[in-house]
């Protein structure tokens, strides 16, 4: 079926079954291969998009789901975005494939919280998995982007 | 990880260090004096030809500088610290020099360690410095000349600074664009004159950043899952639900009638679903009816593997056919001595599954023996050798593009390349050149086996009149990961001991008998980041902070003691530096209680003080206190990213990490019963590098990180509560 979605700021039509997950909506069908694969059980939050502003596991959304929700991906962050200026400030990546949905839930925990206290990080980041155990730059990002600590709060320190 | 069997490369012998020979003879699993196939062999068909600068440096017309990287990045920053040794030697713009991966090619890429193309055994910056540096140097050189040639000057008036060739005296100058074409026409010097260490500008400086933060911070990079392209395929492949089972008969019919699903094939490792996209090759996998032969598949449960461990190294089991005990320390006379007072301890630790936040896939095309292959390539040259023999071609004419991998911790390098190898068979049955993605789930992943092998310790040693070691009996029964080397074989698998063996705590005591027993069984098990030290780790530290207890002394106090016995100085100054910064000696702060340990892994030695407290049940980790001694540091920023992310991997798998079977079935599935360690989970981490003289070389950073943090906890646990902790993981399920 022919399904419309507001992906970005843009109305994109899709031919998919209901039942797909957006996930693989936005992936093999509109090519933004941002938004990843780690679980497909909504346990690791690498496939994280925001509907309306709130983060949703795309693996496990139906697009017959979504209705007019405006979704956003990492793609529609812009690359200059706080949070994106953060991450690379602190050289928060290693392998980077979790990244993507780390930094989602980041920016709707900012939309929410735009200073957050390090509970509210821990509480909303706890459903990102990072096996290459980049956490403690991505807390300390997220403190650099909500202008809770100076940007060149290098996290390594010297003999 | 740890690495195969290859004869080392004949120029990686010139300017190699004691200790980075141990690290050889650790990583190729003390393989070194077996005769093995030349590199030549392994890159039989391949290219040989390089641009100007040779194999490792591209510059562009407009003078930008590209490091060609051997090694793949999967994370560990590796790319960031290569490149600086080029442009340190070359003194390039480090704004504007760049890197990509280089091809897949043996004969010009070999690690100079393991003579192969891989990257493992914390190896890329260590076995590539002395060639990275005359690369740099060279390059430099050809500018100088140029310059000299073209300004009539000396050549040794010329200096370069960032890509900017001077000549004070005339005042000329250059970019490396303007003078390009002439430099690369300069023949390049047969040994170029390498910088004064203490000279280095970047090296060793906060400036050694990643390259690829912004790429991996906008969704831009590109990693296999993202492969697309018009023609392209996507497989998914129905395992067997016990190793060494294989399919019996199979009914497509379902699975051909979910739309989009192109073709169903069985092949050696299951039946393939091949469809246009990746939701229908799932749905299609999904309906696929199975029959399985279990003839030959392992049916035990993982309880009952570690029960006969237990047994075997309790001396309460009978060895099998082909079981026998290998010594791989002993000394003086444990016998006669060890009578008195003893501490007897055996230790626990399961099966680990690497759990990459990307699954294995591959991306393959195949035309009659032509195959070409695009994905996260660990080890290009045992790729190519297990592609070839599918195609019936050289193992150097397979064409491998790789992109960076969603982590490895070592999975996606194995003797069997055994998700590259399903990959081929699928794209060999489509043919014709089309591009097939074989995509595993979460769930495909988990249970396919590759783990860190279950292994049990038992160890009992007697004190002298001090409290320090007398005699020290240590029996070590796992599976042996290098079994399945395509080379090489016999003797002690070194990664099953290496931790253990060469421990300053043995060097120490003066008698010792310390046995390995590899027993064979059907689960395939595989390096898993810091390899032996994993467990090896975990029991010497763990141990001898049991005997510190009951020396009472202090346990910062009673290592100190051991080291100074073995000479163990490196060891002796990072837990000198860890102990100063944390603060011990001092009251911990309320409510924590702290623990040390320290282990050498990979030519480098780490200790760590962390601080730990029982939160809701369960341990929780907060400040940790890291020492490294790495020989001189590269990048100080991804040292540090190295000891955080290993410091979570490690307390990931001491904490929670377990894999278990029952009845041969795989019983976790997924994140949701394997459990990891989450951003709440996560500790504190410290980075304090050992600054080293100038030009010290360069050693592994990648896994140290990770097998000291395990010890330090239950160090602190021990402290806290009186009780040793004896199996992982501490938290139950």
């Amino acid at each position: 079926m022919a399904i419309t979605l507001d992906v970005n700021g843009k109305p994109l039509t899709v031919e998919a079954a209901g039942d797909t997950p957006l996930l693989w909506v936005l992936r093999d069908e509109l090519g933004l291969t941002g938004t990843k694969y780690g679980c497909g059980i909504a346990q690791c939050g690498a496939c994280t998009v925001l509907a309306d502003g709130a983060p949703i596991r795309s693996c496990l959304t139906p697009v017959s789901a979504l209705g007019s929700a405006k979704i956003t991906t990492i793609e529609g962050l812009g690359g200059d975005h706080p949070l994106q200026q953060a991450w690379v400030a602190l050289d928060v990546p290693q392998c980077g494939y979790c990244q993507s949905g780390q930094i989602m839930s980041a920016a709707a925990l900012l939309e929410q919280s735009p200073k957050p206290t390090d509970e509210e990080i821990d509480g909303a980041m706890a459903g990102n998995i990072c096996r290459c155990g980049a956490y403690q730059r991505i807390h300390a990002a997220i403190k650099v982007a909500s202008g809770q600590a100076p940007a060149d709060a290098s996290p390594q320190t010297d003999a | 990880m740890n690495a195969p069997v290859f004869r080392r490369a004949a120029s990686a012998g010139e300017g190699v260090s004691r200790r980075q020979l141990i690290i050889t003879a650790t990583a190729v699993g003390g393989a070194l004096m077996v005769g093995c196939s030349p590199t030549d062999l392994l890159a039989a068909g391949a290219e040989g030809e390089t641009g100007p600068f040779g194999a490792f440096v591209k510059i562009a017309p407009d003078g930008a500088v590209t490091l060609v990287c051997k090694h793949i990045e999967f994370g560990q920053g590796t790319h960031a610290g290569l490149a600086a040794i080029v442009a340190e030697e070359l003194d390039a713009d480090w704004s504007k020099v760049a890197w990509e991966h280089a091809p897949a090619n043996a004969k010009l890429y070999a690690n100079g360690g393991l003579g192969a193309q891989l990257t493992g055994g914390s190896t890329a910056i260590n076995n590539s410095w002395d060639q990275l540096r005359q690369a740099g140097a060279a390059a430099r050189a050809m500018f100088v000349q140029a310059a000299a040639n073209r300004w009539n000057v000396p050549a040794g008036e010329i200096t370069v600074k960032d890509s900017v060739v001077s000549h004070a005296a005339s005042g000329q100058s250059a970019d490396f664009a303007a003078l390009l074409a002439d430099a690369a026409n300069v023949t390049p010097p047969a040994e170029p004159t390498l910088k004064d260490p203490a000279q280095f500008t970047l090296i060793g400086t906060d400036r050694v950043r990643r390259k690829d933060s912004l790429a991996k911070s906008t969704g831009q990079t590109r990693f296999t899952m993202d492969v697309q392209a018009e023609t392209l395929l996507v497989a998914m492949v129905a395992h067997p639900p016990r190793f060494g089972a294989k399919v019996a008969s199979f009914d497509a019919t379902a699975a051909k009638a979910v739309p989009g699903v192109v073709e169903v094939y069985e092949i050696p490792t299951g039946v393939a679903v091949v469809a246009e996209t990746t939701w229908a090759a799932k749905q299609g996998r999904d309906v696929l009816t199975v029959t399985w032969d279990e003839a030959k598949a392992e049916t035990r449960s993982s309880a009952d593997i570690a029960e006969r461990f237990r047994d075997l190294a309790a001396g309460s089991a009978a060895l099998e056919k082909g079981e026998e005990w290998q010594g791989f320390e002993t000394k003086g006379e444990v016998a006669a001595q060890a009578d008195g007072q003893a501490l007897e301890v055996a230790y626990d630790f399961p099966y680990l599954a690497h759990a990459t936040m990307e699954p294995m896939n591959c991306v393959a095309q195949v035309d009659g023996n032509k195959a070409k292959l695009t994905f996260a390539s660990q080890g290009p040259t045992l790729d190519q050798l297990n592609v070839a023999k599918i195609v019936a071609n050289l193992p150097g004419a397979i064409e491998i593009e790789t992109l960076p991998a969603g982590g490895s911790f070592g999975r996606r390098a194995n003797f069997q390349s055994d998700f590259v190898v399903e990959c081929v068979q699928i794209a060999r049955k489509v043919g014709g050149n089309r591009p097939v993605k074989l995509v595993w789930t979460r769930e495909d992943d988990m249970a396919a086996g590759y783990y860190r092998p279950l292994v049990h310790h038992r160890v009992r040693v007697t004190t002298d009149t001090d409290g320090y070691p007398n005699t020290w009996t240590h029996r070590i029964v796992t599976q042996s990961i290098m079994k399945g080397a395509p080379f090489g074989g016999g003797g002690v698998d070194e990664t099953a001991v290496e931790g253990a063996k060469g421990s300053p705590y043995l060097k120490a005591t003066p008698h010792v008998d310390a046995q390995l027993l590899t027993p064979d069984a059907g689960v395939p098990v595989l390096w898993w980041r810091s390899v032996g030290a994993t467990h090896t780790a975990y029991v010497m530290e763990h141990t001898i902070e049991q005997l510190a207890r009951r020396a009472g002394q202090d346990p910062v106090a009673y290592r100190r003691a051991l080291y100074e016995k073995a000479g163990a100085k490196r060891h002796l100054a990072v837990l000198d530096l860890a102990a100063d910064k944390a603060g011990w000696g001092e009251p911990a702060p309320e409510g924590w209680t702290r623990g040390v340990a320290v282990h050498e892994s990979f030519g480098s030695v780490v200790a760590q003080v962390a601080e730990v407290k029982m939160e809701n049940g369960e341990p929780k980790v907060g400040r940790v206190v890291t020492a490294i001694d790495c020989g001189t540091a590269i990048s100080p920023n991804q040292i540090a990213a190295q000891m955080e992310g290993g410091t979570c991997y490690g307390l990931s798998a001491a904490l929670y990490g377990q894999v278990t079977l029952t009845e041969g079935r795989v019983d976790q599935t997924n994140f949701d019963t394997y459990r990891v360690l989450r951003h709440n989970e996560a500790p504190q981490v410290e980075t304090y590098i050992v600054a080293q003289p100038a030009g010290t070389h360069p050693t592994g950073v990648g896994e140290p990180g990770t097998p000291v943090i395990g010890p330090a906890v239950a160090n602190a646990l021990l402290a806290l509560t009186g009780e040793a902790i004896t199996a992982q993981p501490f938290v139950k399920v």
